[in-house]
């Protein structure tokens, strides 16, 4: 028993930066109907940046603070992904706006192309090292409770702290504030929102941005973890069975099946994984968002699709 | 009649709008007088709800010239066309579905805050009182249109008649100097008619809005405007007073040929 949900805890923390990506997926479609593919290119991008801008501010201030050189690069990889944003809808949502979802789904793999590529360019391919302090040792919890009590991983855990944090931020910027009822509007429906005067193009930068730094903070968590590296940008799509389950256009969508997907990730890898031979992680997510889809074909919490006759 | 109609503020000359092959406007002049009710009717596809397309700068036109207040305008984009004052309502209703009925006439008052978007984003200090003045401009909206009860519905679920009226809240939230209404009274009962006449009446009265409004129902027509355009085919086949436009020998034509 205590096994098991040491399992599903694990899953459920998995799971929560998986929704924190999955998101940044969800916003993109949601107001801009771009599939964005990039979203994982842009974590590998913003974790590049910040470990290189982190690794230079700790040099110029002689390696006296590691806060205040992360807290700088922080800053700065913001602000690149800021500019980031402020290209794409500069030099191409403003171009290919009413364009088919196909040709925006082609044009963001050559947007990955384009981030990979400049960020090795400018911040160099090897393997670098975030390190903002992510403790890395597992504390044991709850013994009195279960036989052998549950391990949980420290790091892991605030990650997970991290993202549930940035999702409920989010959600509470697109509830309460000004700009989150323009960005509903635009995403439920661009021409009234452009009649009313909601100025498309910088809610589109805005989005792009939001999605930005999500991918910063999920680069941040997962670089300190794996390294940063180019497989960094396949890790983050490991999120596309996550929106795929949870709906392409629901902000609930994304952050269930996220959680949804992480556990099942864990349970299966553990249960079923040693019955198969291992490697199950890789596939199972897909295979667990296709079944899903047999079922629910607009996804967890999309609206249900009903052709027009 | 106790308003006073005013100087052209809006004149269009020559408009030609084509989709490829289809000609949707061929040649259309008309104005519209600052604070008057004007209407636009004709058979279906005749290039009403493209007219208005123009005007509030979806569709650009191949051809023609458009004067705002007598300055001739460049290609506009609709919200451009907004921040001069031109707010509309939309033939198949655009509402935010998601939203409450509270929410979607608040996005009417977007171009009105002036606070930025940096602090409204982070709902800071100014931008939060500001919000507040929105809100009770707002809530005066929803007690002229008598909708109090449903402020905060999410407007999905509202019956069409109510989402009509909402659409046109949120298009008063604006606080337009033009509004444009594409069949505000379509699939709407006799009494809901009444009520949306009344309510257009009373903005064109009370704030001197200048209303263009597309509409199919002859009667209201004849009631509510003081100039009436008729198109038939992308041509305008009339235009003129309630009266002069009935007895006009092409529009009946027109009227009669398309099974009205
Ligand atoms: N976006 C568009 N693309 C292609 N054709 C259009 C478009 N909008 C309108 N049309 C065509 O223009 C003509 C006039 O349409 P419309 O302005 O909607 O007429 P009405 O509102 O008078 O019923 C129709 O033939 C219609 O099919
Ligand atoms: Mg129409």
């Amino acid at each position: 028993m205590g096994f098991f949900i040491e399992t599903l805890i694990g899953g459920l923390m998995a799971g929560m930066l998986y929704s924190l990506v999955a998101l940044g997926f969800v916003l993109i479609f949601k107001s801009s109907g771009v599939f964005n593919f990039a979203q994982g290119a842009m974590v590998l991008f913003a974790a590049l940046a910040m470990a290189r801008f982190s690794e230079w501010a700790n040099h110029a201030l002689g390696g006296d603070s590691l806060l205040l050189a992360n807290l700088i690069a922080f800053v700065g990889a913001g602000l690149v992904m800021l500019l980031v944003a402020w290209v794409v809808e500069r030099f191409v949502l403003r171009k290919l706006v009413n364009q088919e979802g196909a040709t925006l789904l082609m044009v963001t793999l050559g947007i990955t192309y384009v981030l990979e590529g400049i960020g090795q360019t400018v911040f160099g391919s090897e393997i670098y090292n975030i390190d903002v302090g992510m403790p890395k040792d597992p504390v044991l919890m709850f013994e009195s409770v279960f036989e052998g009590g549950i391990l949980i991983n420290k790091e892991d855990f605030i990650a997970a702290l991290i993202a549930a944090l940035l999702v409920g931020l989010l959600s509470l910027f697109f509830q309460k504030t000004p700009v989150g009822r323009a960005l509903r509007a635009v995403a439920d429906d661009h021409q009234a929102a452009l009649s009313i005067g909601i100025p498309l193009n910088r809610i589109w930068v805005i989005v792009w941005l939001v999605a930005g730094i999500v991918a910063l903070v999920a680069g941040i968590i997962w670089g300190s973890k794996l390294g940063v590296q180019f497989s960094l940008a396949t890790v983050a799509l490991r999120a596309l069975p996550v929106v795929i389950l949870g709906g392409l256009t629901s902000v609930p969508g994304a952050i269930v099946g996220g959680l949804i997907i992480g556990v099942g990730e864990k349970l299966s890898e553990v249960y079923i994984g040693p019955m198969v031979g291992g490697g199950i992680e890789i596939w199972f997510a897909y295979v667990l968002a296709l079944v899903f889809l047999l079922f629910r074909p607009q996804g967890l919490f999309g609206e249900k699709i009903i052709d027009r006759v | 009649m106790s308003r006073k109609i005013g100087d052209v503020i809006l004149d269009l000359q020559n408009i030609s709008l084509r989709f490829g092959g289809v000609k949707a406007l061929t040649d259309i002049s008309f104005n519209i007088r600052e604070h008057e009710v004007r209407a636009i009717i004709g058979p279906n596809g005749a290039g009403k709800s493209s007219m208005l397309n123009v005007i509030n700068g979806v569709y650009h036109p191949q051809d023609g010239k458009i004067f705002y207040r007598g300055a001739e305008r460049k290609k506009m984009e609709p919200h451009m066309a907004a921040s001069t004052g031109i707010a509309r309502t939309f033939q198949n209703i655009g509402l935010f579905k998601g939203m409450s009925v509270l929410d979607n006439i608040m996005t009417g008052r977007t171009l009105k805050m002036k606070s930025n978007l940096l602090l409204q984003a982070l709902w800071f200090g100014p931008a939060r009182s500001e919000e507040l003045a929105h809100r009770r401009k707002v809530e005066e909206i929803i007690d002229f249109l008598e909708i109090q009860h449903i402020r905060k519905t999410p407007v999905g679920r509202l019956p069409y008649g109510l989402q009509k009226r909402v659409d046109l809240g949120r298009a008063l939230a604006m606080e337009p100097q033009i509004l444009l209404l594409d069949e505000p009274m379509a699939g709407m009962n006799v009494e809901e008619k009444q009520d949306m006449c009344r309510f257009i009446l009373d903005v064109n009265d009370q704030f001197g809005t200048t209303i263009v409004l597309i509409e199919h129902d002859m009667g209201v027509v004849m009631d509510i405007s003081d100039r009436v355009v008729v198109l038939d085919y992308g041509k305008k086949i009339g235009d003129g007073l309630p009266d002069e436009v009935r007895s006009n020998p092409e529009v009946i034509r027109a009227y009669l040929g398309a099974g009205h």
